[in-house]
């Protein structure tokens, strides 16, 4: 049966309610704190500030923290509840985001420190323009995943899970791009390898928000939809409508 | 230096029970059915207040009889011997001056089977203010109503109070005893298998309302239902053979027990 973001709150147990409703909030909120710091971490390198970067790195921490509290919450529900159905769905979706959102974290630090080696570089002109554009796309799709979480939406889901084949595309194209720059001038490998780097981890954490939003997908409708091309999962959403 | 406070940036921290005071406390219990029959093993522990406390284990490990302990039920049983220290808020209750009806006033008890008087709801819910001698109209209907409404019922059955208390179904009926109990507003409250003959929905009625008893009431629940002590329970003790095997916070023990039995029986490997 389909689920949606107001059925868990209908138990003859208020304390279940709360609990599902905590652990929920909690990712999310994990979510927003994530969302934040991927931006922060793309403005570090844009605008050349290291200072944001570093401080990008400090946050590590409370994701990591993050994780481990709301994976204890989940375990508690599991063990004192015993979840079914769209419950059990949405628990373990929750562990399996929580993960998905602390491999973002461990992206975004690593663009982070990207962007402290190429400010001690000096300015950043080659690739600036890739670099902008397939964060854009990025963080917008960790935007959107993270929404269609909290709206219980799986039809956007399955929209945005499209768009990381865009994401993919992008990456291709940058990375020959980058290729060029090194051919014509090696004594930029260095640096470009920094923003290569940079560019894979903008990849990574679209896979990411790819895996959420097939999360969502299975919270919502109890299909897995992992290892189904996604043209194929839309058309099957609308027959199981 | 800025950073984050990950308990601010969690709205609603889910909380660990944590004890407080006890209420009840068991010093090197022991109880005897006959010269040979030991049913309780040197059991130490307490009861913490305002909390739900849960005994689980197989049949025959002594949970139940650790429960009557707690308002002297085994007094009614010949031939029972029973050693140690138990105390309620200070007061040894097996001491000789100790008044029996009194502390099961403080310390009520609600059964398997759902035992209503054959009376109305109303006179089944005032019976134990009136053998206190309350009979004024005003004070009963007061003590009725708030106890219903403790108790989850009142909505259920405020249109026909004057009707037999025999005509609710099971799960109502359940209610109306616990209601009955808290009606002449007792410490503790002690519920031996509250649930086991109530079907699923009424059963989740029951420890919803446990769950919400606790805030006014000490509340010690034993249940063959694993899952249903997993579910209302702050802290749980594990008994086996008349002993405290374990005893710790439900999310300890039913995460990481310490004790290889508990894990056993609570993983369902035991037997």
């Amino acid at each position: 049966m389909k689920a949606s973001a107001k059925n868990h709150g209908h138990h003859i147990s208020k304390q279940f309610n709360e609990e599902l409703e905590a652990a929920k909030n909690h990712m999310l909120e994990m979510g927003g704190i994530i969302e934040k710091r991927l931006i922060d971490a793309i403005t570090s390198i844009v605008e050349i500030d290291s200072g944001l970067a570093t401080r990008v790195i400090e946050d590590d921490d409370v994701i990591d923290s993050m994780e481990s509290i709301i994976d204890e919450e989940c375990n508690l529900i599991i063990a004192r509840r015993q979840p079914a159905a769209s419950d059990l769905r949405m628990v373990l979706g929750i562990i399996k985001a929580v993960r998905d959102l602390e491999r973002i974290g461990d992206e975004t630090s690593k663009i982070a420190r990207m962007s402290i080696k190429l400010s001690e570089e000096g300015d950043f002109p080659d690739g600036a323009v890739e670099f902008r554009r397939l964060s854009e796309r990025v963080s917008k799709m960790v935007n959107m995943a993270l929404d269609c979480f909290a709206r219980y939406d799986a039809e956007s889901a399955v929209e945005v899970a499209q768009y990381d084949a865009t994401v993919d595309m992008e990456y291709g194209s940058a990375m020959r791009v980058m290729i060029t720059y090194m051919m014509e001038d090696p004594r930029s490998i260095t640096r470009i390898l920094n923003v290569l780097w940079a560019l894979r981890a903008l990849e990574r954490i679209g896979d990411h928000a790819k895996n959420i939003c097939e999360h969502v997908i299975y919270m919502v409708k109890g299909m897995d939809v992992r290892h189904i091309k996604l043209d194929d999962i839309a058309a099957q959403l609308k027959t199981t409508e | 230096m800025r950073k984050i406070d990950v308990s601010a940036v969690l709205s609603s921290k889910s909380v660990m029970a944590d004890a407080g005071p006890s209420c009840i406390d068991v010093t090197h219990l022991n109880l005897f059915y006959s010269k040979t029959k030991r049913a309780l093993n040197d059991i130490t522990l307490s009861i913490p207040k305002q909390r739900v406390t849960a005994f689980i284990g197989p049949s025959g490990c002594g949970k139940s009889s650790l429960l009557r302990c707690f308002n002297r039920m085994n007094d009614l049983v010949d031939d029972c011997v029973i050693e140690g220290k138990i105390t309620l808020d200070g007061l040894g209750i097996y001491e000789k001056t100790v008044d029996v009806a009194d502390l099961r006033r403080r310390v009520g008890m609600v059964f398997q089977k759902p035992n209503p008087f054959p009376k109305t709801i109303y006179e089944n819910v005032a019976y134990g203010l009136r053998i206190q001698g309350i009979n004024s109209k005003r004070v009963l209907d007061e003590a009725v109503e708030r106890s219903l409404r403790a108790a989850a019922l009142w909505e259920e059955v405020k249109d026909r109070l004057h009707e037999s208390a025999l005509g609710l179904s099971g799960g109502q009926q359940q209610r109306l005893v616990i209601a009955r109990t808290i009606a002449v507003e007792p410490e503790v409250l002690l519920l031996d298998e509250p649930a086991s003959a109530l079907d699923p929905i009424s059963t989740l009625k029951i420890e919803e309302l446990i769950n919400e008893l606790k805030e006014n009431y000490t509340i010690v629940i034993v249940t063959h239902n694993m899952q249903q002590a997993a579910r209302v329970s702050d802290f749980t003790a594990f008994m086996y053979m008349g002993n405290m095997v374990e005893f710790d916070t439900t999310d300890t023990i039913f995460t990481n027990p310490a004790d290889k039995q508990t894990e056993d029986y609570i993983t369902g490997r035991y037997g």
